[in-house]
């Protein structure tokens, strides 16, 4: 026996999408089939998460310019601050060079779509990094500033102390207690 | 800009009043929500239904439960852990400090007097932790004084 099957594909599409959607648990609002508003920011991976499962029946999330300009951005940004040498140019300029345009250009794009200025976003990515270096133990504060191109240690201790509010060393003692009390919790949940 | 969510735990309605008038004047697209006492504030979060916020605000000296003990229990509870805490208080002690980070805290406010100093602070808070939140960076090491 054949079966002869008609498709209505609009609908098709919606189930799936609420489907999807649904077991994220988020809010949104389904305009038409292709165009969800998320009423509310979600987390990186969840929507990571969310474009893997909408692949699987052939449907993906585009991105708009802007956001992939975002990511470019960021991506930028990531290469620098992990590139391990030392460089005599600006970061400015560099970022600059990478994506061929103005710096003016890219700061100004960079924070009327995001909550931070471009330097700032630098320098926090420069601190998450420094934090992980200081914490792993291998390094010291010397190599450290070295490494992201500080033009001394004392910079790099002043811009820690004013990003986080704690002195390096204070950081170190109270991630080590704070970790401690973390794997507890963790582990005896009811306690 | 998407809304971002506030949740404010404070039992001083003066506070709570100041509070919102600085979060209403950053132009942020913020909802506020909040609560009066640490036990309201664990049964919020615990409704099958809430909308978990994108950062706590807590106040450490709350009556039925105080603050510490609030976020002692966020962290031991599975679907909590990743909540994004800022404790919100009057101490400036160091040992205040230190202990709140320890239980997993991520920032740590002192109370300002002054109205443009608060809207300055909570600005950083909440800029700050979107970042985390948007970029997907590890809370892990988010440990901040302001």
């Amino acid at each position: 026996m054949k079966l002869v099957l008609g498709y209505q594909i609009h609908i098709l599409a919606r189930k799936i999408v609420e489907k999807e959607l649904g077991k994220i648990g988020i809010n949104y609002k389904y305009h038409n089939s292709s165009q969800i508003e998320l009423l509310e920011e979600i987390p990186c991976s969840l929507l990571h998460k969310l474009k893997n499962n909408l692949k699987e029946y052939g449907i993906h999330i585009k991105e708009t310019q802007r956001e992939q300009f975002i990511q470019k951005i960021k991506e930028a940004v990531a290469e620098i601050i992990y590139c391990d040498e030392y460089y005599t140019y600006k970061t400015s300029s560099l970022i600059s060079d990478k994506l061929n345009l103005s710096y003016g250009y890219i700061a100004n794009a960079f924070s009327e779509h995001t909550l931070n200025t471009l330097e700032n976003y630098i320098i926090l990515q420069k601190i998450e990094r420094a934090k992980v270096m200081i914490l792993s133990n291998e390094y010291t504060l010397t190599e450290i500033a070295y490494k992201l191109n500080y033009s001394s240690v004392g910079h790099l201790s002043n811009q820690f102390k004013k990003t986080t509010g704690l002195t390096s060393t204070s950081f170190i003692k109270i991630v080590k207690q704070r970790n401690n009390f973390l794997t507890k919790a963790y582990n005896n949940p009811g306690s | 800009m998407k809304n971002i969510n506030i949740l404010l735990a404070d039992d001083d309605d003066d506070d709570r009043l100041f509070f919102g008038e600085a979060l209403e004047q950053l132009e942020l697209n913020i909802s506020l929500n909040w609560v009066v006492n640490g036990v309201d504030l664990i049964n919020y979060l615990k409704q099958p239904d809430t909308q978990l916020p994108e950062l706590l605000f807590l106040d450490l000296n709350m009556p039925l439960k105080g603050g510490i003990e609030c976020l002692i229990e966020i962290r031991k509870t599975n679907y909590l852990r990743n909540l994004s805490v800022a404790i919100y208080s009057t101490s400036s002690a160091e040992k205040d400090i230190e202990e709140c980070l320890i239980h997993g805290a991520n920032i740590y406010i002192k109370k300002p007097s002054d109205f443009n100093v608060l809207k300055s602070i909570l600005h950083k808070a909440i800029t700050i932790n979107h970042q985390y939140h948007s970029s997907g960076l590890s809370k892990e090491n988010f440990l901040m004084v302001i």
